[in-house]
């Protein structure tokens, strides 16, 4: 056998587009993140440190990362029900209503947000139906929550519904032809074939979650250590112009994007292989 | 007790789903929250913007902020979707076409902004090119401005959209292979006749998707332009950010106007998404093999 060099392809083009390509993510994305990273270094770890171990910002990671999270978690809920309705049954207006859970995705966050603000205020349509129970949810962590729900909940329903669509019925059928109740079907057979991609659907609407800024600065309230989010207090510093704290706190939530990012990577790559 | 098939008729197949009352519970708590979350959030829009009638409404669309922040946001777009457009045709060239090590980094970092908080973006170049930043002192010395003016808004908003059609179109492109690239060159078609008449035909659908999406975000955008524009009046606000100053003033009624404007073209981005995925689909349906 003739020795070859190793071919990238035969289509032509592959050093003009890919040196392009790195040349954009270069300027547009490497270089200004190595400028943060550099700027963040000159702080030394202990200046780092000192700057996120500040009660205040610690405050806003509990209240950010917490009602990720919790938003996430409703939305893994409530987003499995959805996709479920959307998949397995007819109703008038279903195809309106599969169209319009795209909607946090196409919405600008600011209009989100005053929207999420003004309806659960206490003199909102929502909101004053439950301000007699004394439940406030507007200029609260809990409108925090609310305004993370609402950004994420595409993201469960959108990767649970291919799955579920794809899902083998004969599966179910053989658990019912075996004796299995409706409920033990669903949570012994469909539902571990769901659990992949309700993990990765969870995972992107928290990282979503995390950095949200938007929807959430109407409907929260902005007050230190109860209600500010960790970007509200970046810019907070920024107009401050204390960089160094702003570059700090936005290089730790840099990291923590990061090992999100792979994490999601990861999942995806199983799904896929799952797949195959 | 044998649950097999039975000769006696059922209230219900337990192999076909759910009793009745179950399925529409679940229909009627899916729609609730959906209710709660997604379709009176959207109302809210447009009841706030008509609550004090249409003279009010018409008049903050069309005071001089407003249209010079409409301005701002269209310019933003026209030049950021295009210069993303390209980017994405090389990436997703190059990743779909080729084999070459580090692939998956490249990709890794396409989806990098997606990750990233907007805020964060937008602070990124406040450091690079803020008067403290690294390029802060050539920028004043030779007068340009990037940061609280118009090129750092756009740069923002090119960071924070670059990858929607990139990741349109690389698994698009992916899936459909070089075969056909490589017939029209063995055909004789030079590299760009190839990609012209064979390639962007192939991808049409998914182009559109990606510069759809690219597009409602790039004029949607609110944190990463915030932290980069300055918010000056009539000069470096966008479309969101005026909202932002109109509802900060309690201008209630303005705000959710302009912001009716701007949940318009969310439907409207909704509709063409919904069109172009049944276009994807069909597309998709031909590529697989027959039953």
């Amino acid at each position: 056998m003739a020795i070859t060099f190793k071919k990238r392809g035969v289509l032509p083009g592959f050093s003009l587009t890919l040196g392009f390509s790195i040349l954009y993510l270069s300027l547009i994305v490497l270089i200004p993140l190595s400028a943060t990273f550099f700027k963040a270094g000159s702080l030394g770890w202990g200046g780092f440190w000192e700057v996120i171990s500040h009660p205040r910002v610690i405050a806003s990671y509990q209240l950010t990362f917490g009602a990720s999270l919790a938003g996430a978690a409703i939305n893994a809920v409530f987003g499995l029900l959805v996709a479920w309705v959307l998949v397995r049954y007819d109703f008038f207006g279903k195809r309106v209503v599969d169209a319009l859970v795209d909607l946090p995705f196409a919405l600008p966050t600011a209009v989100a947000g005053i929207a999420l603000a003004t309806l659960y205020s206490s003199k909102g349509w929502v909101g004053h139906l439950l301000a007699p129970y004394g439940i406030k949810i507007a200029y609260t962590p809990l409108g925090v929550v609310v305004a993370l729900t609402f950004i994420g909940l595409p993201f469960v329903v959108r990767t649970v519904q291919p799955v579920l669509e794809d899902f083998e019925t004969e599966l179910e059928e053989a658990a019912a032809s075996l004796g299995a109740t409706r409920w033990q079907t669903f949570s012994k057979v469909i539902f571990p074939a769901l659990a992949p991609a309700l993990l990765t659907g969870f995972t992107l609407a928290f990282a979503r979650a995390v950095g949200e800024y938007g929807s959430v600065i109407f409907i929260a309230g902005n007050i230190p250590m109860v209600s500010e989010i960790t970007p509200l207090l970046i810019i907070t510093k920024l107009e401050q112009y204390d960089y160094a704290g702003a570059t700090a706190l936005a290089v730790s939530m840099l990291l923590v994007s990061f090992v999100l990012l792979l994490a999601i990577n990861a999942l995806q790559r199983r799904a896929h292989l799952r797949k195959a | 007790m044998s649950t097999a098939v039975a000769t006696a008729p059922r209230a219900f197949n337990p192999a076909r789903g759910e009793p009745s009352w179950v399925r529409w519970t679940l229909i009627l708590i899916a729609l609730a929250f959906l209710l709660g979350f997604l379709f009176l959030p959207l109302a809210v829009v447009f009841g706030q913007g008509f609550s004090k009638g249409w003279t009010v409404f018409w008049d903050a669309l069309t005071e001089e902020n407003a249209l010079l922040a409409a301005r701002l946001t269209l310019i933003t777009a026209l030049i950021a979707v295009p210069l993303n457009l390209v980017f994405g045709l090389a990436a997703a060239w190059s990743i779909a076409k080729f084999e070459f090590p580090g692939k998956s980094l490249l990709i890794t970092l396409i989806d990098l902004p997606f990750s990233v908080s907007p805020v964060v973006a937008g602070l990124i170049y406040v450091l690079m090119f803020g008067a403290q930043g690294w390029f802060g002192p050539w920028l004043q010395e030779h007068d340009i401005k990037l940061i609280f003016a118009v090129p750092g808004i756009v740069l923002a908003t090119i960071f924070v959209t670059f990858p929607f059609i990139a990741r349109e179109l690389i698994p698009l492109m992916q899936a459909q292979g070089t075969e056909e690239e490589e017939a029209a060159l063995v055909l004789g078609a030079s590299g760009w006749q190839t990609f012209w008449h064979v390639t962007l035909p192939n991808i049409r659908w998914g182009l559109l998707y990606g510069v759809i999406l690219c597009n409602a975000r790039a004029m949607g955008e609110f944190g990463a332009v915030s932290v980069v524009s300055g918010h000056i009046r009539g000069m470096t606000n966008t479309l969101p950010l005026h909202v932002e100053i109109l509802y900060n003033e309690y201008n209630a009624a303005a705000a959710f106007a302009v912001a009716s404007l701007l949940a318009c073209l969310a439907l409207v981005t909704l509709a063409a998404k919904t069109f172009l995925e049944w276009h994807l689909k069909q597309d998709a349906a031909d590529l697989e093999p027959p039953a």
